[in-house]
């Protein structure tokens, strides 16, 4: 059967043909709905981890065990589990072990370009990447099978292009697989000096014997150029680039398709340096096969032509190869831009309104709620990886006490689990009067409605008993007295909680809670209205940033398809216009 | 239609407004006639309300799934503003088909920036061939303001030569059955606004 499947979509089927029977994730885009598809199959036992390492060693377990497994993730998100896959790659597997990574050149949603290639590298792990959604499911099959012959987890390398592209798939059959049967293997499994000594070698050893696979695996695949005689070009490529280079040039060029990054050949790339006259180096972000290349002795060019930021796009095969521009026709002026912004309704606004009137220095973290960084709220200091509000804020006050009194760290409910836990108890440990604040919307947002530990359902939909932030931070010892649940709702409230825990000396959590007001569960309420009669057109309702409210000859006018009916407007509007 | 040539269709709009669900069914249709066809969107922080783009390329063999400066031969837009910011990448002599519908963007909503006006007849002056069509109110009339995005497939349906069962078909496989009804109604107000607008 033919269908059109995005590329995660495809990964997920690859994982059910595959016969994968678990499979533990953390929400990431562009990787998350390699999750959500895969929970969709009954066969497939699907869960979403607090965060990648724990999903990883999950994932880990359950390979032990001898069941076919898979963890996902994006780029950041394999810096959480890097710990576990360095070790993964000394213990080997029981059953297959695949882990899928989503790159983002061009950021589209991420904190930075980050090249994961270099982690298989360094890991001295077998890398599979895909170029296209057919690739997507064969190459996940595909890993497992590498995964069990060379015992070694494998990588699964894709990018925002590849998961969130849809392209035409060839479905088959489910794969009945086995368990492998479960052994104790201390010397294989029990990584302390004495066994993990002879375990190094056995990896280097396996390594050798992976490049030698990658002379003749079928990932790696040379297509000739058209015509005879020797082609000018040469496109050594992987991924997404391949489709650039192609569109560009067609069967003009000849292509070695490198469907393996690591390892890469050897005897291949000279045989395929050979029947061209020039060889182009075309990957998405680091020069990983040019520096290979190179160290072959055969020149190429890579990035002195190609940028190494940023996504690539036939456009830029053609600007930068063929120096080539297509014409376009353009408005003459300047047009106001779209940044993406929080949403009607959203119980974050509240929240990042009063850091505004307060303000204070706001260490920010990975969420919707970092949208509280733009303009006009511009609430945010800092936002740089999962659970850094807070472990930064520690830091920030031990360097300069006198901020504790005007600076908070602001938080989601997921990303608090994810790694946040951890930089509160070295703020109670190591006593610093920081003060908190958690926004609990009760689910996983900017990835689009994922359920964590505190929502109280799995990601197969069972109701299960939530994780309690409040306990969890008494536990890390925050004194009760100083951890407040507030409704989000209620910025007078809340702004009162936390004018008294700034002043407190004690470490302190505000939970400022609501749930995201997109979820199905939460009624919206009618909208409000402005009386036109009251309105002064102060612009004060304006502060709040919502995108329903705009000025219509001098007047607050608010758009009542968008509205929930929050009220956080009408709260802020002195003369009582907005109802 | 040239199978050889790879047709591109850029989907635009503002984060929420359906770009997602359109692509999905553009992207059926060509396959169910037989062409390779693909899709690229954007998940994530843009959705929020930002500035929003996917692609939907067809033909016998189509390597890249993404439409750059210069490349597309329809800019569907759900919005007018988004069909102006995207112009440069329609290919000279192409179609632009939007929604009338204006949603001010965040520095026009804080002041810092003016919604620009009369920006179909700049798009008209720029050479494009543009089709204008009020979807939010059609939307209205079929029943939901939010299946203006059907309202504009139905639009779009028009200018290929295509069976309408097909279209329902793809609409019918990508809707939820509590809505069919709606979204059907809306494709045929956009099928009937493309006639007066052609």
């Amino acid at each position: 059967m033919r269908k059109l499947m995005l590329g995660n979509e495809a990964v997920a089927r690859g994982l059910y043909e595959g016969g994968c029977g678990f499979v533990s994730s953390y929400p990431g885009t562009p990787s998350t709905e390699i999750t959500e598809y895969a929970a969709k199959y009954p066969e497939i036992y699907a869960e979403w981890a607090p965060n990648e390492k724990v999903a990883l060693e999950a994932a880990i377990g359950a390979s032990t065990a001898g069941m076919r497994a898979f963890c996902g993730m994006k780029h950041v998100g394999l810096n959480v589990a890097a710990d576990p896959l360095f070790i993964g790659a000394y213990i080997g597997v029981g059953g297959g072990l695949v882990i899928g990574v989503a790159d983002d050149p061009g950021m589209h949603s991420s904190q930075n370009e980050q090249d994961s290639r270099h982690y298989a590298i360094a890991a001295k792990l077998p890398m599979l990447e895909p170029s296209n959604s057919d690739e997507c499911l064969r190459f996940t099959k595909a890993a497992f099978e590498l995964s069990e012959r060379f015992d070694t987890p494998v990588i699964l390398r894709l990018s925002t292009r590849i998961s969130h592209s849809q392209s035409i798939v060839e479905l088959s059959e489910r794969e009945n697989v086995p368990l492998v049967p479960y052994e104790k293997l201390p010397a294989k499994r029990v990584m302390m000096p004495a066994y993990a000594r002879p375990r190094h070698t056995v990896v280097e050893e396996r390594l050798s014997e992976l490049r030698e696979y990658a002379e003749s695996c079928p990932f790696n695949r040379i297509i000739p150029a058209e015509g005879t005689g020797k082609p000018k070009l040469g496109i050594v490529t992987s991924g997404p680039s391949y489709n650039y280079a192609r569109e560009v040039l067609g069967d003009s060029a000849a292509y070695l398709v490198i469907g393996m990054p690591n390892p890469l050949p050897e005897r291949l790339i000279r045989k395929f340096a050979e029947m061209v006259e020039r060889v182009v180096v075309i990957e998405e972000l680091d020069p990983i096969i040019e520096t290979h290349i190179k160290s072959l002795g055969i020149p190429c060019d890579g990035k002195n032509i190609f940028p190494l930021t940023g996504e690539y796009s036939q456009g830029l095969v053609a600007e930068k190869l063929l120096v080539k521009k297509n014409e376009y026709a353009k408005l003459t002026e300047e047009l106001p831009g779209r940044p993406p912004v929080l949403c009607p309704g959203c119980p974050h606004r509240g929240v990042f309104y009063t850091f505004k009137k307060m303000k204070l220095t706001v260490f920010g973290d990975i969420g919707c709620y970092t949208l509280g960084a733009a303009q006009p709220l511009s609430a945010m200091d800092t936002t740089f990886c999962m659970g850094a509000s807070i472990s930064a804020l520690h830091g920030f006050l031990k360097a300069m006490p006198d901020y504790a009194s005007r600076t908070v760290a602001v938080i989601g409910d997921s990303t608090f689990l994810h790694s946040g836990v951890t930089g509160l108890m070295n703020i109670t440990y190591n006593r610093t009067p920081a003060t908190v604040v958690i926004v609990d919307n009760n689910i996983t947002g900017m990835t689009g409605h994922q359920d964590n530990p505190a929502t109280g359902k799995t990601l197969k939909g069972e109701d299960v008993t939530p994780v309690s932030l409040e306990k969890i931070c008494e536990g890390a010892g925050v004194s009760p007295s100083h951890i407040r649940v507030v409704p989000a709702s209620d910025t007078a409230a809340f702004e009162a909680a936390l004018r008294e825990e700034l002043a407190s000396p004690e470490p302190s959590v505000i939970i400022a809670r609501q749930p995201c007001a997109l979820l199905k569960t939460v009624k919206r309420g009618d909208p409000v209205t402005v009386d036109t009669g009251k309105c002064k057109g102060c612009r004060a309702c304006m502060a709040v940033a919502c995108p329903c409210i705009s000025m219509t000859d001098g007047k607050a006018q608010i758009d009542a398809a968008l509205c929930t009916g929050c009220g956080l407007c009408a709260g802020l509007c002195r003369f009582g216009a907005i109802d | 239609m040239d199978k050889t040539q790879t047709f591109s269709i850029m989907i635009v709009g503002v984060g929420g407004q359906g770009s997602l669900l359109a692509s999905r069914i553009i992207g059926d249709v060509f396959l169910a006639q037989g062409y390779d066809v693909k899709v690229s969107e954007v998940h994530g922080m843009s959705q929020r309300g930002g500035s929003v783009v996917t692609y939907v390329r067809f033909g016998e063999n189509v390597a890249s799934p993404v439409i750059c400066e210069g490349e597309a031969d329809i800019i569907l837009s759900f919005e007018q503003l988004e069909a102006a910011r995207w112009l440069p990448s329609l290919k000279p002599g192409g179609k632009i088909i939007t929604a009338t519908q204006r949603i001010n963007p965040m520095p026009v909503i804080a002041g810092t920036a003016k919604y620009p006006e009369n920006l179909i007849e700049k798009l008209k002056a720029q050479g494009a061939s543009v089709i204008a069509v009020d979807a939010a109110a059609l939307a209205e009339r079929a029943g939901n303001i939010k299946a203006a995005n059907v309202v504009l497939i139905g639009v779009l349906s028009k200018l290929f030569g295509i069976n309408r069962d097909v279209w329902l078909s793809a609409l019918k496989d990508n809707v939820p059955q509590k809505y069919i009804d709606v979204n059907i109604a809306a494709f045929e107000l956009g099928e009937k606004a493309a006639q007066t607008a052609a």
